[in-house]
């Protein structure tokens, strides 16, 4: 139930809405928006952070969360795997049975390779299938790669590297094409037309959509369609520690079966991580939006090997997410309310932003109205802001969001809230690593034969993300990435398996004088929801 | 504030736990660490079905545990991995032209028309009526009505005639995206464009700029109405 406080501030909503309709926030200046991201995003919050004592990142500062998995021991000893007894030797391992993974898969299995993916949950049980609001592509008339470049470059704060996301915003249109040759049913009109809208810091309508079930629409096919080609999959299979060979070259993986603890041991000639994101690690006490196993385990496994990271202090919190009710705390608020013209209102009913600023900086302008402007409304843990739902509606007409949100509609609805009628209660939540491991134009890392595609890798986005361009990152480096494998399991002959890596890590740790208990890859989270446990 | 606690039955034991959680969560307060049975935990992945009853009850119930909120008395079951009959076909083959979905899914036709897939929903589809329109050959509609599927597979664990309904709507939905929904005019040029060359010509003029004359253009640029 709604308490008093929130009915209250509910009603000034209400009572501001028919004049704001007309009326657009100003959009802030570049010195307006450096400004409050330094005062008030969560990455400027130092102690937040950890320096690195360790590794190929030694000396730079990633989540505190993070820096505990990175610098931690290994689930194994370097001895107790006999590598000479080979459960599964492929061409291709890809590690991941998400978006990123399952486009590698179709496109190695395309190009001849025997290929295995090994996924910790069920395939499909990952960020992409909760990606609500759509995909980028320069597609239209009155847009281009170009200026599809740009908008990712200035929201991305001028740090992506240039030729990845060059690659991202030049083959975004192709990977549009092959989704939709693969059966994808995007938003069209009657023409095929795509129906296409802003997202936060674009400056052209190209969100392509499949309602809000962009993300399910896309993997549902994805994961159809590695079936139909009788590509091998394992589930409940988390990789645990990479192989490498006795040259340092990527060479397969130590897999548990979650079910009976059993290791495995999956040669490959080529290694892919596309194990995601991050969301379920809580940095600096966020709920998060990410699926149960986003653990950051890829980034762990490749940093043990030596692969570099980019950017890993570079979070997104994703503006909107589920303030009230507690059922579904965290969950996601997809950004195409804000681009179907849902307004931010503070509980004064004030709009105190314009809605499609970029998300680093419509985060960070929700946590200064709830902090210091003391105009948040006070709901489950802290305070939040309003989402003015019911404008959408007045601006498109009766029927919109039923059409356009019926993921939304259908959340809030079981929980008793009908967000065509009454504005929702949203703050940030912990939404995408922007960072992760660095890649090359090929998908491929510093450690040989061992590629990154999906939101363990970083650069392409720089430390922000634009909304639509993560679905359109798995597809397009995915491909790349299980092109790429492919190719290189063709040329390439492994030596001596080996996991000498664990003892050089741990000697690392030892010397750098860090003594732990803690082992990584963490796999999943432990809830007890209050309970305290013996 | 103090928390209203609630009595139920999780996987046929006796626990109490506070009444605001979902199904979910009551188990992992219960003590449980879930491996399978939970996915995304928003909703949209489909793998966390339960079965239940209320305490006394004699109807079965069906839902996705983190979508639902516990209740007092509620008995718990757990659905994690139902099996259903995929059938494989190569996109590039097949034709919405023919039978194709009676060819693979001839089991659709032994629908009794009981409704029991309807019923178990969690999205609240009508499931019975996209498996008719699948009968009747109209995809597209199939495809629609069946859209918002999360693949949970409840419909298949109650259904007498032992159809696979998420598999009949993904086939439906992909014929459509394919064949069936218009082309994408837009979307074609664009990809010739791109295989020509022009498109890369031009980012890698934009490209070549110094940051400031970038920054300039990125804090200027015209923004569609």
């Amino acid at each position: 139930m709604l308490t008093a406080e929130m009915l209250k501030s509910m009603a000034n909503v209400e009572k501001t809405r028919s004049a704001r309709m007309n009326v657009t926030p100003a959009r802030m200046s570049a010195e307006e928006k450096d400004t409050l991201l330094q005062e008030y995003h969560p990455d400027y919050r130092q102690s937040g952070f950890t320096v690195l004592s360790v590794g190929p990142n030694k000396g730079s500062k990633v989540p505190t969360e993070l820096a505990e998995l990175l610098q931690a021991n290994s689930r194994i000893k370097s001895d107790e795997i006999d590598l000479d007894r080979i459960d599964y030797d492929v061409d291709v391992l890809i590690i991941g049975g998400g978006g990123a993974g399952t486009s590698a898969a179709i496109e190695a299995d395309k190009a001849g390779a025997k290929v295995l993916l090994v996924t910790k949950l069920k395939m499909g049980e990952a960020n992409t299938m909760m990606a609500e609001g759509g995909i980028q592509a320069a597609d239209k008339e009155n847009d281009s790669p170009a200026i599809h470049y740009l908008d990712a470059l200035g929201g991305g704060h001028y740090s992506n590297k240039p030729e990845l996301l060059k690659r991202l915003v030049h083959d975004g249109p192709l990977a549009i094409k092959w989704l939709n040759d693969l059966g994808v049913m995007f938003d069209k009109d009657e023409k095929g037309v795509m129906v296409t809208t802003h997202g936060g810091g674009t400056s052209r309508k190209r969100m392509h959509a499949a309602a809000d079930y962009t993300g399910a629409e896309i993997m549902r096919v994805l994961r159809d369609e590695a079936v139909n080609r009788g590509i091998t999959t394992i589930d409940y299979a988390p990789a645990i520690e990479l192989i490498l060979d006795e040259n340092g070259k990527a060479a397969g993986a130590v897999l548990m079966n979650y079910d009976t603890g059993e290791y495995l041991v999956a040669k490959g000639k080529t290694v892919i991580i596309a194990t995601g994101g991050a969301g379920r690690l809580h940095y600096q006490g966020f709920p998060t939006s990410n699926h149960y196993g986003a653990t950051a385990d890829g980034l762990v496994l490749g940093y043990r090997v030596g692969a570099e990271l980019i950017y890993a202090d570079a979070i997104q919190y994703h503006p909107t997410g589920v303030a009230y009710p507690a059922q579904i705390f965290g969950a996601l608020v997809t950004e195409k309310v804000r681009s179907l013209g849902a307004m931010l209102i503070n509980s004064e009913g004030e709009a105190f932003m314009h809605p499609l600023e970029t998300r680093d900086v419509a985060a960070a302008s929700i946590i200064r109205e709830c902090t210091t402007r003391g105009k948040g409304v006070p709901a489950l843990d802290g305070s939040a802001v309003w989402l003015d739902t019911p404008m959408i509606e007045m601006i498109h007409g009766a029927g919109t969001i039923e059409k356009r949100l019926p993921g939304m509609l259908r959340m809030y609805g079981k929980f008793g809230i009908d967000l065509r009628k009454e504005p929702i209660l949203v703050y940030p939540t912990l939404h995408y690593q922007n960072g992760g491991i660095l890649i090359n134009e090929q998908a491929g890392t510093k450690i040989e034969n061992l590629f990154v595609a999906g939101e363990a890798v970083g650069g392409i986005h720089g430390t922000n993300r634009l909304m639509g361009n993560s679905l359109l990152d798995i597809i397009v480096f995915g491909r790349i990435a299980g092109k790429s494998a492919a190719q290189k399991s063709k040329e390439t002959q492994l030596g001596k398996l080996t996991l000498s890596h664990i003892d050089k890590f741990q000697a690392e740790l030892a010397a750098a004088g860090i003594h732990t208990d803690k082992v990584s890859p963490l796999l999943l989270p432990t809830y007890t929801h209050g309970r305290k446990v013996r | 504030m103090q928390e209203e606690m609630v009595e139920v039955f999780l996987l046929g034991k006796k626990y109490t736990v506070p009444s605001e959680l979902t199904i979910m969560d009551a188990m992992e307060y219960a003590g449980y660490k879930l491996v399978r049975g939970c996915g995304c935990r928003s909703g949209f992945c489909g793998g966390c079905a339960v079965v239940y009853r209320m305490k006394g009850s004699h109807e079965l119930k069906v839902c996705l545990s983190c979508q639902t909120k516990i209740e007092a008395g509620m008995c718990v079951g757990k659905i994690e991995s139902y099996p259903i009959n995929k059938k494989t076909f190569d996109i590039e083959e097949i034709k919405p032209t023919e039978n194709i979905m009676g060819q693979l899914y001839p089991e659709i036709y032994s629908c009794i028309g009981c409704n029991a897939c309807t019923k178990g929903c969690p999205q609240g589809l009508n499931v019975m009526q996209y498996i008719a329109y699948a009968q009747r050959g109209d995809y597209e509609k199939c495809a629609h009505a069946s859209f918002d599927c999360v693949g949970c597979n409840i419909c298949a664990s109650r259904c007498p005639a032992q159809i696979s309904h998420s598999a009949v709507g993904l086939l439906a939905r992909r014929l459509t995206g394919k064949y069936l929904a218009p082309q994408s005019e837009h979307l074609n040029k664009r990809v010739s464009e791109i295989e020509k060359g022009d498109c890369e010509k031009m980012l890698e003029q934009l490209m070549q700029k110094p940051l400031a004359e970038m920054k300039e253009l990125y804090n200027n640029r015209e923004i569609e109405k």
